[in-house]
């Protein structure tokens, strides 16, 4: 060890090696935030990929809510504690009531015949007083004119930022702003993905975007290029669907029954948007200074979006003009152990600003929260042997590095499903042709899911980070089931009570029923060679595409991987050109209608384009989605959800590969986090100890000069031979000194 | 002079011509506008009524090069290829394909990356020069030897390693400056220290030993010994007369490189997260964004030019000998 003296002159040295700068922080060198930070009620995140949009009837990805889901406010939301998934009013002053109507718009009573039900009407109110967050569209001059609605070019002169705006304002929510983002939907120039499924829903949705499509290009005939768009009133027309009752109250006009659409409504693509921040963003001139509505979104919700660098950080600021909302003060039962209920009844949010910094690599990210500058992460496979110990009875915990620094813990199964999907047009393994045929092809498959070990995939490419699936429907969906009375028979069996994967012999006698004996066909003798299609094909792939080929040499069938990239992988998928493939699903809403849906014969992708990307088509099934789609969950629902998963264990279209499960790391000092699978907009009820922060970032990153210093000292002591030789040779004569230069 | 340039301006509109269809040919070789609506519009519930309108919004469901429905020499202008990438020539570069002005991103994002790249060029540039000067300086002596060894040793590490390694030295174990990010103003310096330093040291190898290479070829010539006759000192034989004489070689490789300085660089950009052009292009690519690509090959092709041509200036600048006659 150096003695105090070197240690201090050591560290003299280094400091002023580095940046005078240092000297005035009294903070940690390493600490990446501003020292005006320090101390303050601050929540840091990051986030890897910058969101492509921030507008609510464009954003469709998990990153993209992230930010929008704390800054709008769909009229409907997702309770924060309770699970299964329960929705709350959010703006809304209750659940919507919903009328039923037959074709002669007579009311028909809740508990109709689906078939009856002609339309169903949705009336939304919402509660008075509550204010949009401080914004420039709503701020009015001296004599209470609109200060920035009708700006020119040269008035944008010197304004980059949103905040250069000096003057801002806000205005009472009302249920027209609701209205028109519906109207937004159909925008021609938006583009919002669910404009094709709420067309076939909302009534006069569809006519009404074909209406604004032959206004828009009337409007901008002849436009130049450069030239901003002309404002496109979006109320000229109506939507016949769509009514603005009051100030407070809308009503939605549904085509037939559709139950899925309360959850629909607790998306952000039906959050309110205010026509003055749509005509102070369509100003000429704004765009081309990206002060735009998908880069500076505008809501009524617990944050309002003050700074966006995609490619650096976007922070969110408390919105002065927020009403407050009350922390649940019921969850589920191991919420109260958990301490989540300690703030019950308090008024969030507890956080006033959430910074979230661009982390595009996963190590700096890692090691920036083991330091303390980030509140949370997500574990990832190169770091999860740190941080996670798993028992000798499977469950995981924290290792002890972990547990030293007082870092907690949370998992959460997600609403996703990964599977291997057949191709059901295809004539080895789907489920065209004759009766024999069909059979053959259904054997085959069931071999292959018995031989496709997903069991073993978690726990070599995933680190036991997720469940086998036993059919499409994840946990904390109404329909799973859970224990003995949920495992998929074709592959599992119990054993003492618990499942077991079918011994391999199994799925060799499959193989052969199948008129494949030892994996070669016993009409001609060739060996079965099966065609896995995927967009994997970098270095890091190989050991799972090597796994694959494993999986299927168990059963003696070759298996054939034709990489491609992503663009035609998509379009074979879409056209039915494939044999087998790999492909997920994340859940927009926590219903089985969204997994089940993935099999439904008229979805089938090859025919109609839609999301039933393995063309399965089984009448029964069909049969079975029609009835189930629109019930009330309840026991006849679930015995129907039983009858369709039955039928798809047995007829086995896709491999049901594996539900992940989430892990979440945050730090002491952060509480009131609980995992939201369907939600992003947590963050009002997070709350933080900057005190405790500040303390442990101080403790966990005291810079180390010495080390430093050495290294400085030994670059100048390998100078001193080269120094004395110099200045020997400088005395010495030229001659004497250069043997080399002078042959 | 003037002559010279304006033959070279020629021949850049020709280059530019050839590398902007090339770029154009590639890109829709391997995307098609369908593909790029279904990028833009999400892998979820997406119609092909929304593709239609998302190409006609954008102008791509124009034919590629030529249009067989239109009328004389509308054939061949309303095509995507002249609505799209002949723009360049006028410096207009559209929005990408999420909506944001391509101008505006490129200003905004080549300050961060030319703050990091000109530092490392002019302390690689001292410090490589300066290293490789000792070497041939000493040179058949033991720190040549160890020298060139450490050089090799230092070039077969990739610049990963040195990335990567520092941010665990530096930033992690002694806590001596920030991992990643990125700030404005004097405050950018405690960010920069160690990602200059990475690319400074990660170059040294390579760097150091091609001039080292450089200096001892000049090292045997007439000159050198006809000043050692004269009776200089062996320092300024090598700063005044040998370091002047290798400076085309020098100029040859460096100069080309510095209008390129804003482009970034992909990797050291991103994890010490400085929000730099380095991975605009490579981001644009993976999100099929025609208009982010064109334009950052045009402009890169542009200032490799423009290299070019500084290059060919800077010669007569430092060997009255050459002309450009």
């Amino acid at each position: 060890m150096l003695s105090d003296g070197v240690q201090r002159l050591a560290r003299r040295a280094a400091v002023a090696a580095l940046l005078p700068a240092l000297l005035a922080c009294d903070r940690a060198w390493n600490d990446p935030y501003p020292g005006a930070e320090h101390g303050a009620n601050i929540l840091y995140s990051a986030f890897s990929q910058r969101p492509r949009h921030l507008d609510p009837a464009k954003a469709y990805a998990s990153d993209e809510y992230d930010f929008i889901s704390q800054v709008y406010e769909p009229p409907l939301q997702y309770h924060y504690l309770k699970r299964p998934y329960t929705l709350i009013p959010a703006t809304a002053a209750e659940l919507p009531k919903v009328q039923y109507f037959d074709a002669r718009e007579r009311r028909l009573p809740e508990a109709a015949d689906m078939r009856a039900v002609a339309y169903s009407v949705y009336e939304l109110r919402i509660q008075p007083g509550i204010r949009y967050a401080p914004h420039p569209a709503f701020a009015l001059d001296a004599s209470g004119k609109p200060a920035y609605l009708s700006l020119t070019r040269d008035d944008l002169r010197g304004k980059a930022r949103l905040l250069d705006f000096p003057l801002t304002g806000t205005r009472e929510l009302t249920a027209r702003d609701y209205v028109y983002q519906i109207r937004r939907l159909a925008h021609p120039r938006v583009h919002s993905p669910i404009l094709g499924h709420m067309g076939e829903y909302i009534v006069g949705l569809k006519e009404y975007a074909e209406r604004l499509a032959a206004e828009d290009k009337r409007l901008n005939a002849g436009r130049k290029a450069g030239e901003t768009a002309a404002f496109l009133e979006l109320d000229r027309f109506d939507i016949t669907g769509v009514s603005e009752v009051d100030r407070y109250t809308w009503r939605i006009r549904i085509k037939g029954k559709y139950p899925q659409f309360s959850y629909w409504l607790a998306m952000p693509f039906f959050a309110p948007v205010p026509i003055e921040a749509d005509r102070f963003y369509s100003q000429p001139g704004m765009a081309e200074k990206n002060i735009t509505l998908d880069w500076f979104p505008v809501g009524t919700g617990p944050y309002m979006l003050t700074e966006n660098d995609p490619n650096s950080r976007i922070v969110l600021l408390r919105n002065p003009n927020f009403r407050g909302e009350a922390y649940p003060a019921e969850g589920e039962a191991s919420d109260q152990a958990a301490g989540l209920l300690a703030d019950a009844g308090r008024k969030g949010p507890f956080i006033d600003k959430v910074v979230f910094s661009r982390e595009k690599e996963g190590i700096p990210y890692w090691n920036k929260f083991m330091q303390g500058y980030y509140d949370q992460s997500g574990i990832s496979n190169d770091n999860f042997d740190n941080a996670v110990r798993i028992s000798s009875t499977g469950d995981a915990g924290l290792s002890e590095s972990m547990e030293v620094r007082g870092i907690g813990l949370k998992t959460s199964v997600a609403t996703s499903t990964y599977y291997l999907a057949f191709n059901w047009l295809d004539p080895v393994v789907g489920g065209q042709g004759d009766a024999v045929r069909r059979e053959r092809a259904r054997k085959l498959r069931q071999a292959i899911s018995l031989a496709v070990d997903f069991d073993e995939f978690i726990s070599i490419f995933a680190n036991g980070r997720g469940i086998p699936g036993q059919g499409p429907i994840p946990p904390g969906i109404f329909g799973f089931r859970d224990g003995p009375s949920g495992i998929n028979p074709v592959v599992y069996q119990l054993r003492d009570g618990k499942p077991q994967r079918r011994p391999i012999d199994e799925a060799r006698r499959l193989l052969a029923d199948a008129g494949y004996p030892a994996g070669r066909d016993a009409r001609t003798g060739q060996p079965l060679v099966l065609y896995l299609d995927t967009t994997a094909r970098g270095p890091g792939d190989k050991a799972r595409l090597d796994w694959y080929r494993k999986q299927f040499g168990k059963i003696n069938v070759q298996l054939d991987i034709r990489t491609t990239d992503w663009n035609r992988f998509q379009e074979k998928v879409r056209k039915g050109n494939t044999q087998m493939f790999f492909l997920g699903w994340n859940a927009d809403y926590p219903d089985p209608e969204n997994f089940l849906f993935l099999l439904y014969g008229p979805n089938a992708a090859a025919r109609f384009d839609g999301e039933n990307k393995s063309n399965f088509q089984n009448p029964e099934y069909d049969r079975l989605f029609e009835q189930m789609k629109n019930m009330d969950n309840g026991p006849g629902r679930q015995e129907i959800i039983d009858r369709m998963v039955a039928v798809l264990r047995e007829e086995a279209p896709w491999v049901w590969g594996f539900h992940p499960r989430d892990y979440g790391l945050y730090h002491a000092w952060l509480s009131n986090v609980k995992p939201n699978q369907m939600a992003r907009n947590g963050m009002k009820f997070y709350r933080l100890d900057a005190g405790l922060r500040g303390q442990k970032r101080a403790e966990w990153n005291r810079p180390l000069v010495w080390p430093f210093a050495v290294a400085l000292l030994l670059l100048l002591l390998s100078l001193l031979p080269a120094i004395r030789s110099w200045r020997e040779r400088e005395r010495s004569g030229a001659a004497r000194g250069m043997p080399a230069a002078l042959p | 002079m003037t002559a010279y340039i304006l033959r070279r301006i020629v021949y850049a509109v020709l280059i530019l011509i050839g590398v902007n269809l090339v770029t154009f040919w590639l890109f829709f070789k391997v995307n098609t506008p369908d593909d790029m609506a279904r990028m833009q519009l999400g892998a979820k519930r997406v119609t092909a009524e929304a593709i239609a309108r998302w190409k006609s919004d954008r102008g791509y469901d124009k034919p590629l090069m030529y249009n067989a429905e239109a009328a004389g020499v509308a054939r061949f202008t309303d095509t995507l290829y002249v609505s799209k990438s002949l723009e360049m020539f006028r410096l207009e570069f559209g929005r990408a394909d999420d909506g944001r002005d391509i101008a505006f991103e490129i200003r905004s994002r080549m300050w961060p990356s030319l703050t990091l790249a000109l530092p490392v060029f002019l302390l690689s540039l001292a410090v490589y020069i300066s290293f490789a000067l000792l070497m041939a300086f000493f040179r058949a002596t033991y720190l040549d030897f160890w020298g060139v060894a450490l050089c090799v040793a230092m070039m077969s590490v990739s610049t990963l390693f040195y990335i990567i390694g520092g941010q665990y030295l530096v930033a992690k174990i002694w806590s001596l400056v920030p991992i990643s990010g990125y700030a404005v103003g004097v405050d950018a310096a405690r960010f920069l220290i160690l990602p200059i330093a990475v690319g400074v040291i990660g170059g040294i190898g390579s760097g150091a030993r091609w001039y080292r290479t450089i200096f001892l070829e000049e090292v045997g010539k007439d000159y050198v010994r006809t000043a050692r006759a004269k009776g200089l000192g062996e320092v300024v034989v090598f700063y005044g007369h040998i370091l002047r004489n290798a400076l085309i070689p020098i100029l040859t490789g460096s100069v080309v490189a510095i209008p390129l300085l804003f482009m970034g660089s992909l990797l050291t950009e991103s994890f010490f997260g400085i929000p730099g052009l380095g991975s605009y292009t490579i981001e644009a690519i993976q999100a099929q964004d025609f208009g982010v690509v064109r334009a950052m090959v045009f402009i890169g092709s542009v200032l490799y030019i423009v290299g070019l041509l500084l290059t060919d200036i800077s010669y007569t600048l430092v060997d009255p000998r050459v002309r450009f006659e």
